[in-house]
């Protein structure tokens, strides 16, 4: 699913780079300092999920949880995305360099979607329904992923677009794949531990512009 | 990378290698020139500067002394993984036809893109990796830093570096029990529902974690500021290297307006 330097051109590294850093500085307004530590193992623990690999028949998949991220942190899904892309492409050379904002827009924006049309059910309902809503997020992330692929490479050509197509189809087991596995982590995470799903996504990020215009305030309220 | 078990003593991000003849390079001086190289290479269209870039990239990631195998396997994963995009291209490319496969024609035009992406992607992430990846990550998130970059982005790096490793070791903890209980990774029900379990638990341990690292934090007065003390001075090393690696990366980009300029 990453797409490498070279393939895109240049509006639309631009274009997904402008993306990715106005999600950013959203998600970063989402952690005053206190949350940091938070932000920081949490995005850790996605990063490590991502090099699960599952086997269908002979080849395997690794897992995106790109959804279950949106849900848990809401807009710090951009940084926390961001950073994990940056590290594979430093430290494992995977992916590209001048394409990292169209790879990180490219699973961050479904992951924000996600957040917002599936975080109302997932934290309201019961936790059999909120497994359901988990569901529908944990799909439609990897289809949205898909389909801003197909976006950024048919943009940059026409001659891509059978390849679009062809990364959508490959991903529709993955899609299901990720269905289950993200309704089995929100059902568990309601039964065990409903307060993660509180820790970012509380409030949107214009909600709360006093909270992250006085970090510091908020820290010492906490601490007091 | 997904199976493998993490080697104990090498950290899962880490330093690829010990630096080399470029040990003492200043992490400002990596980046920058890291992404310079990045932008003129994905801007190339003729064969000359990339083959050359490449090299370039080659010769640095020599005087780094990355770890030739280990290299030569993360790069040819990368193939791998853009292979399929790559072989479609010649097939998907309007021009004229060259060769053909099960009756589908496979343009030159096409074969002269695949062949231009290749080249880029490959010299993009080797010089990545050899100026980048050669280099303690904890100083290279400092020079993030100090180049700029917001200081909770940099938190946010710091802590990915620290704790990827250790949770990384705690997953596979948790898939050796399972796999002790005859689990197997496949694309079931039951697998995918015990991954989901998995991936909520580790979570959950993620933020109960992370609870006693800010009481911690907070018990060591952490206010969110970064500390970026003074010691990182640029050198003679930095300024000599900043000055071959800008020559080459001009004569590049100067030999690729010439070549453009003479269609």
């Amino acid at each position: 699913m990453h797409i490498v330097d070279g393939a895109l051109t240049l509006p639309v590294i631009a274009v997904g780079s402008a993306i990715t850093v106005a999600g950013i500085g959203l998600g970063l307004r989402q952690m005053p300092p206190e949350k940091i530590p938070a932000a920081g193992v949490l995005s850790a623990t996605f990063f490590c999920a991502s090099l699960v690999h599952m086997s269908i028949g002979p080849s395997s998949v690794h897992l995106i949880v790109n959804g279950l991220c949106g849900i848990v942190l809401g807009w710090a899904a951009f940084p926390a995305l961001f950073v994990a892309l940056l590290l594979q492409a430093i430290f494992f050379g995977f992916g590209g360099l001048t394409v990292i904002g169209v790879n990180t827009a490219n699973i961050a924006v479904p992951a924000v979607i996600v957040y917002y049309l599936c975080r109302r059910g997932v934290v309201r309902s019961s936790p059999q329904v909120a497994a359901i809503w988990g569901a529908v997020g944990g799909a439609l992330a990897i289809a949205l992923t898909t389909g801003c692929v197909a976006l950024a490479l048919s943009f940059s050509g026409d001659e891509f677009i059978p390849a679009a197509k062809l990364v959508f189809f490959a991903h529709i087991p993955v899609m299901a794949i990720e269905a289950v596995l993200t309704a089995a982590a929100v059902y568990l995470i309601r039964r065990v531990k409903p307060e993660l799903l509180d820790a970012f996504s509380a409030a949107s990020p214009d909600l709360q512009p006093v909270l992250a215009a006085a970090p510091e305030a908020s820290l010492r309220s906490t601490q007091s | 990378m997904g199976g493998a078990a993490p080697a104990a003593g090498a950290p899962l991000v880490g330093a690829n290698s010990s630096g080399g003849s470029l040990k003492a390079l200043d992490g400002r001086v990596r980046i920058l020139a890291t992404a310079a190289f990045a932008l003129a290479t994905v801007s190339f269209s003729h064969f000359g500067p990339l083959l050359i870039a490449l090299g370039g990239a080659m010769l640095v990631a020599r005087l780094v002394e990355l770890p030739i195998l280990k290299t030569l396997r993360r790069i040819i994963a990368m193939d791998m993984f853009i292979a399929f995009m790559i072989l479609m291209l010649p097939f998907t490319t309007l021009g004229e036809p060259l060769f053909f496969v099960f009756g589908f024609p496979a343009s030159r035009q096409g074969l002269v893109e695949a062949a231009l992406i290749g080249l880029k992607a490959n010299a993009i992430v080797l010089m990545a990796m050899a100026l980048l990846s050669s280099f303690e990550p904890v100083e290279l998130a400092r020079a993030m830093g100090r180049l700029g970059v917001p200081e909770r982005l940099v938190h946010l790096v710091l802590f990915n570096i620290r704790y990827i490793d250790l949770l990384y070791r705690e997953l596979h903890r948790l898939r050796t029990a399972m796999r002790a209980r005859a689990f197997r990774a496949n694309a079931s029900w039951h697998a995918c529902v015990s991954m989901g379990y998995l991936i909520g638990m580790m979570l959950i341990r993620a933020l109960e974690r992370s609870e006693r690292i800010l009481q911690a934090m907070k018990c060591r007065g952490f206010t969110g500021r970064l500390y970026l003390d003074g010691e990182e001075r640029i050198q003679r090393l930095d300024l000599v290297f900043a000055a071959a690696f800008a020559a080459f990366v001009g004569a590049l980009t100067l030999w690729e307006i010439l070549s453009v300029a003479a269609l």
